[in-house]
Order: structure tokens, then C-alpha cells, then sequence
């Protein structure tokens, strides 16, 4: 270690990062290198080297329609929590102080707690004999109970709860740092609460809204758990993809080309966000 | 009434009325959680049939949950104890420092949190296989390490951004080693950013599926995967026991938590 530790605080001494760097380089990028490198074998047992695992991935209808109905749940769920986490955010920002710390308790809970116990929440409250069946039942709108667990919808919905406090909190932020006399201004000068809302809060906080967005979709398309658990076993997104090629078929070059092709789109619709970020930012400015 | 008034109200009911589903969507399935686990029943049933303590007496018995349960404990503190002190340094490195190789080590660290964590599980196994090490806790530790580092690294370098500079200048001005600046100055108050990065990060440790999922083994097994696993085969009441159990601990730390490091503003 470094004789002077605080030094590192005032000057230019990066010393201290090398034992995590060189973690990182070990165990996170030489583990990404052999999945590359796993992913350029044609067979099974790894004899040949070749790009056929990709062009299987790529040439195969069913394979396709996995990975667009990932990327479009993502959307799906990115959507429903924008629209709902945007005036929580709103509201949050509004409240007295006491219902503050109340809010903020109910929006961290779910990101702290278990994503299996959130997500056996919604089997319960889905399920044949859950709440929605029940109420429906009782007030005589159904004579049998709907299926919801095990649907697009309803996994849909599970997600965005899970997912939603990754959106709620750097919208907090975002309208936290929003200067109020701009909006008095904008009011003042006769513009209403709706085209202040459209044409002032929305330009100012999308540096927020598009952090919160990027947050909430790398989640969504990853969350193994709550799309196993409530979308089921008709529902096959790209995680329960790969793992159902390594573990259950062993075909490790395979799952690995899956592997590489996910996380080339996930890094992709990165990208696309922190550009539209990054121009969001400049708007915010100007 | 007038064109702004009626603006003003319509506005404020849809944003209230969003909210308020918002808030219910939030908080239902805790409360539906909480409910259930105390059911006599055998069934998932809402609302249950009557009220018993008896899923949280066949806990007693649950020793494949209990074994689960003190691996994923044993895992989460290794885990948190690695990640502190690894993160916590390449932190105080990376904060202040302008050069590109500190910008790309940040994103470097930060990577993890944005990339799909159960293609990193896969790629470890890969890994780990190759080089002959058996899955073990300790792989299960250097993988989660990987995923939980983010938040250690995140909230240190938010909190030494908030360091006044001036007072480390005055504690060596005035004489101080910078190991001693560092101990009475630096480290007390950056302690509340380590407290929270290092809870996150034990809690996201605990809870780890996309990793553990590809770096366990029977004797190896952790608490998320083994409910998971009983709740795919049938739909288990002891899960609603065990999500009671976890719901309570988590929110008591987390109230701790927000006590003792100000949880909520740091993890915006």
C-alpha cells in the first residue's frame, strides 16, 4: 500500500485503485475473454473453431424472436415506470416532511428487499386464488378465476414494482435540483400547469429521466427471477435462455454466443441512452 | 372557472391519482406478503382462511432453507468485508483524479451494474473450470465481489466529492502524517458513504441469483436460489414464511441503516 493514503485525495496517485483494478482484470474480464473465446467453437466438446453458433443465433427465427421480445419487455416495463414513477417523484417532492421519510421508505423497501420474496408477492397476488381473482369473484364479474399469473401482463406488472425504485430515485433528484422560480415564471407569463409541465419540467429533468430509464431497462431484461417465477415456462427471455443452454443442454459454445449477442444489445441500447443523455444534458444547460 | 384554475386542478389530480397507484403498486405486495405468511392454510389463498404462526414453526424444521440461508450469510459478509476494502481504496484513487486512466477505471468499475450479471455468471464458471479451481464459497465470493463492488465504489467517491479539501491541507498544514490526516479526518467523515455502499452491497450479495446460479453446487447452496427452486416445483407456504422473516430484518436494517449513514441521500 501507499505510504500516504490521504495523499491520494489531494494529488494524482492512482496506486491505491491497482489491487481492485487488477480484481477486475483477473476475475471480470478475463471471464468475459474465455465466453468470447468459448463462443468460437462450432461443436459441443470444443474441437473446431468457428462463427457458427452465431450464425445459428442469428439465422434462427425462434432465437430472434427470444431476444426482440426481451428487448421489448424492457420497453414495456421502462414505459409503465416512467408514467408511474415520474409523478411519485412529483408528488415525493411536494409532501411534508413527515410523509418524506414515509415515501422513501416505501420506495427503498423493494430495492433492498429479496427480488424472490417481491416476486412471490405477485404469484400470491396473480394467482388462480389470489387477491384480483378473489375480488373479481365475490363482486360477481367473473364465475371462474382468470389466468394472469404465467401472462406477458402480468409479469409486466410484477417487473415495473420491481424495477420501479431504480426510476423513482434519480427522478428525486432530477426534480429536486429543478430551479422553482422557473416554473413560477413560466406560469406568470401564462403558460398552464400542463404546458408548463410539457415545455419546462420535462426538458429540465430528461438528464433524470434518461438515467432512471437506463437504470430500469438493463434491469427489466435481466431479471431471471420474476420473468422465470411469473411470466413461467411459456415465456423464454434471454436469460432463462442461456441458462437453459449451459445448465440443462450443456451446449457451453452455444450459450455462450447467446451470451455475447445479449450483451452486445444491452450495450447498444446503453449507449443509445447515455447519447440521448448526453444531448439531454446540453438542452438542460442551454 | 378559469382556463388556469381548471389547468391547475386537472393537473395536480392526474399527478396525485399516478402517484397514489404508484404508491399502492409499492406497497401491496409487501403487505399481501406479510398477510399470507400467517395463514393456517395449506394453499396461497387470499385472504386466508385463518390466522397461525404454523409456517413460521416449520421454519424450525426447514433445515435445507437453514443451510441455504447461513451460506448466503457467510457469502454476503466475505463478500462485503472484500468489497469494502478493495473498493473503498480504489476510491479514495480514483475520486479526485482528473487523468482519463481514473475516468476509465471508474467506468471499468462501474460496468457491472449495466451488463446482463448472468452472462458474467457463465463467463466465471467458464473461468473457473478452465483454470481448475472447483466451485466453492470462495468463488461464489470472487464472483458476487465483481457484482457488489459498484455500489462500495459509487457511494465512497460521492462522499469524498463532498470532502472540503481545505481541511485535509490544514490537518497537514498543521503537522499531521497523511496516514494520521487520513484516520482522524478523512476516513470519519467519508464513514457514512462506506456504511451504505458496504450495506447495499452486503444486501445485494445476500440476494444474488445471476451469479450464484452458475457458482454453487449442493454443498454450496444459497437462500434466493433455494426458494427460488421450491417455488418453480410447487407453490411452497414456508416461502411466505421466509419472505415475512426477510421482509422484517431487511426493513429493521434498513431503518438502522438510514439512521446511522443518511441511506436514502446516497443512494440517489
Amino acid at each position: 500500500m501507499s505510504a500516504r493514503p490521504a495523499a491520494s485525495t489531494t494529488t494524482d496517485d492512482l496506486r491505491l485503485a491497482l489491487p481492485l483494478a487488477a480484481f477486475f482484470a483477473v476475475f471480470f474480464l478475463a471471464p468475459l475473454a474465455i465466453l468470447i473465446f468459448v463462443s468460437l467453437h462450432t461443436d459441443p466438446s470444443m474441437t473446431r473453431m468457428g462463427l457458427t453458433q452465431y450464425a445459428r443465433f442469428l439465422l434462427d427465427p425462434f432465437s430472434l424472436q427470444v431476444l426482440g421480445n426481451t428487448l421489448w419487455v424492457g420497453v414495456e416495463v421502462t414505459v409503465l415506470c416512467l408514467l408511474l414513477g415520474f409523478p411519485m417523484a412529483w408528488a415525493y417532492l411536494r409532501a411534508p416532511k413527515w410523509a418524506q421519510t414515509a415515501l422513501i421508505i416505501v420506495v427503498l423497501l423493494p430495492l433492498l428487499t429479496s427480488v424472490v420474496v417481491r416476486t412471490f408477492a405477485w404469484i400470491v397476488i396473480l394467482g388462480r386464488q389470489g387477491i384480483i381473482n378473489t375480488a373479481l369473484i365475490s363482486l360477481g364479474v367473473i364465475d371462474s378465476p382468470l389466468r394472469l399469473l404465467y401472462t406477458e401482463g402480468g409479469m409486466v406488472l410484477a417487473l415495473a414494482q420491481v424495477q420501479m425504485p431504480l426510476m423513482v430515485l434519480p427522478l428525486i433528484t432530477a426534480l429536486s435540483r429543478l430551479d422553482p422560480n422557473l416554473l413560477d415564471a413560466s406560469l406568470a407569463l401564462g403558460a398552464g400547469q400542463w404546458r408548463t409541465f410539457r415545455k419546462v419540467t420535462l426538458p429540465l429533468t430528461l438528464p433524470g429521466i434518461v438515467a432512471g430509464c437506463l437504470l430500469t431497462y438493463a434491469a427489466a431484461i435481466t431479471a431471471f427471477i420474476t420473468q422465470t417465477l411469473v411470466g413461467g415456462g411459456q415465456l423464454l427471455f434471454m436469460p432463462m435462455y442461456i441458462y437453459q443452454q449451459s445448465s440443462t443442454l450443456n451446449n457451453w459454445p452455444f450459450a455462450a454466443a447467446v451470451s455475447i449477442i445479449f450483451l452486445v444489445a444491452v450495450l447498444a441500447v446503453v449507449s443509445v441512452f447515455n447519447v440521448i443523455g448526453r444531448i439531454s444534458k446540453g438542452y438542460a444547460q442551454a | 372557472m378559469r382556463r388556469a384554475e381548471w389547468e391547475g386542478i386537472s393537473f395536480t389530480a392526474v399527478m396525485l391519482a399516478l402517484a397514489a397507484l404508484c404508491f399502492l403498486l409499492l406497497v401491496l405486495p409487501t403487505i399481501v406478503v406479510i398477510v399470507v405468511s400467517f395463514t393456517s392454510g395449506f394453499s396461497l389463498k387470499f385472504p386466508p382462511p385463518g390466522y397461525s404462526f404454523r409456517w413460521y414453526a416449520a421454519l424450525l424444521d426447514a433445515w435445507q432453507l437453514q443451510f441455504a440461508a447461513s451460506n448466503s450469510l457467510q457469502v454476503a459478509a466475505g463478500t462485503t468485508v472484500l468489497a469494502v476494502v478493495l473498493g473503498v481504496s480504489a476510491a479514495l484513487a480514483i475520486a479526485r483524479s482528473e487523468r482519463w486512466t481514473a475516468r476509465l477505471l471508474d467506468s471499468l468499475f462501474m460496468s457491472p451494474l449495466v451488463l446482463p450479471a448472468l452472462a458474467f455468471g457463465l463467463a466465471s464458471l467458464m473461468f473457473f473450470t478452465l483454470i481448475g479451481l472447483p466451485v466453492s464459497p470462495l468463488t461464489l465470493i470472487i464472483g458476487h465481489m465483481v457484482v457488489c463492488v459498484p455500489y462500495v465504489v459509487r457511494t465512497t467517491v460521492a462522499a469524498l466529492a463532498q470532502l472540503n479539501p481545505a481541511l485535509l491541507e490544514s490537518s497537514t498544514s498543521l503537522g499531521a502524517s497523511g496516514i494520521y490526516t487520513f484516520r482522524r479526518v478523512t476516513l470519519p467523515l467519508i464513514r457514512p458513504g462506506i456504511l451504505a455502499g458496504g450495506f447495499i452491497a452486503f444486501m445485494s450479495s445476500f440476494d444474488n441469483v445471476p451469479v450464484s446460479l452458475f457458482l454453487r453446487d449442493a454443498r454450496t447452496d444459497m437462500l434466493p436460489i433455494r426458494m427460488w427452486q421450491d417455488l418453480e416445483g410447487k407453490l411452497d407456504v414456508t416461502i411466505a414464511a421466509v419472505s415475512g422473516v426477510l421482509i422484517v430484518v431487511t426493513l429493521a436494517l434498513m431503518l438502522l441503516m438510514e439512521r446511522v449513514a443518511g441511506l436514502s441521500r446516497r443512494l440517489r
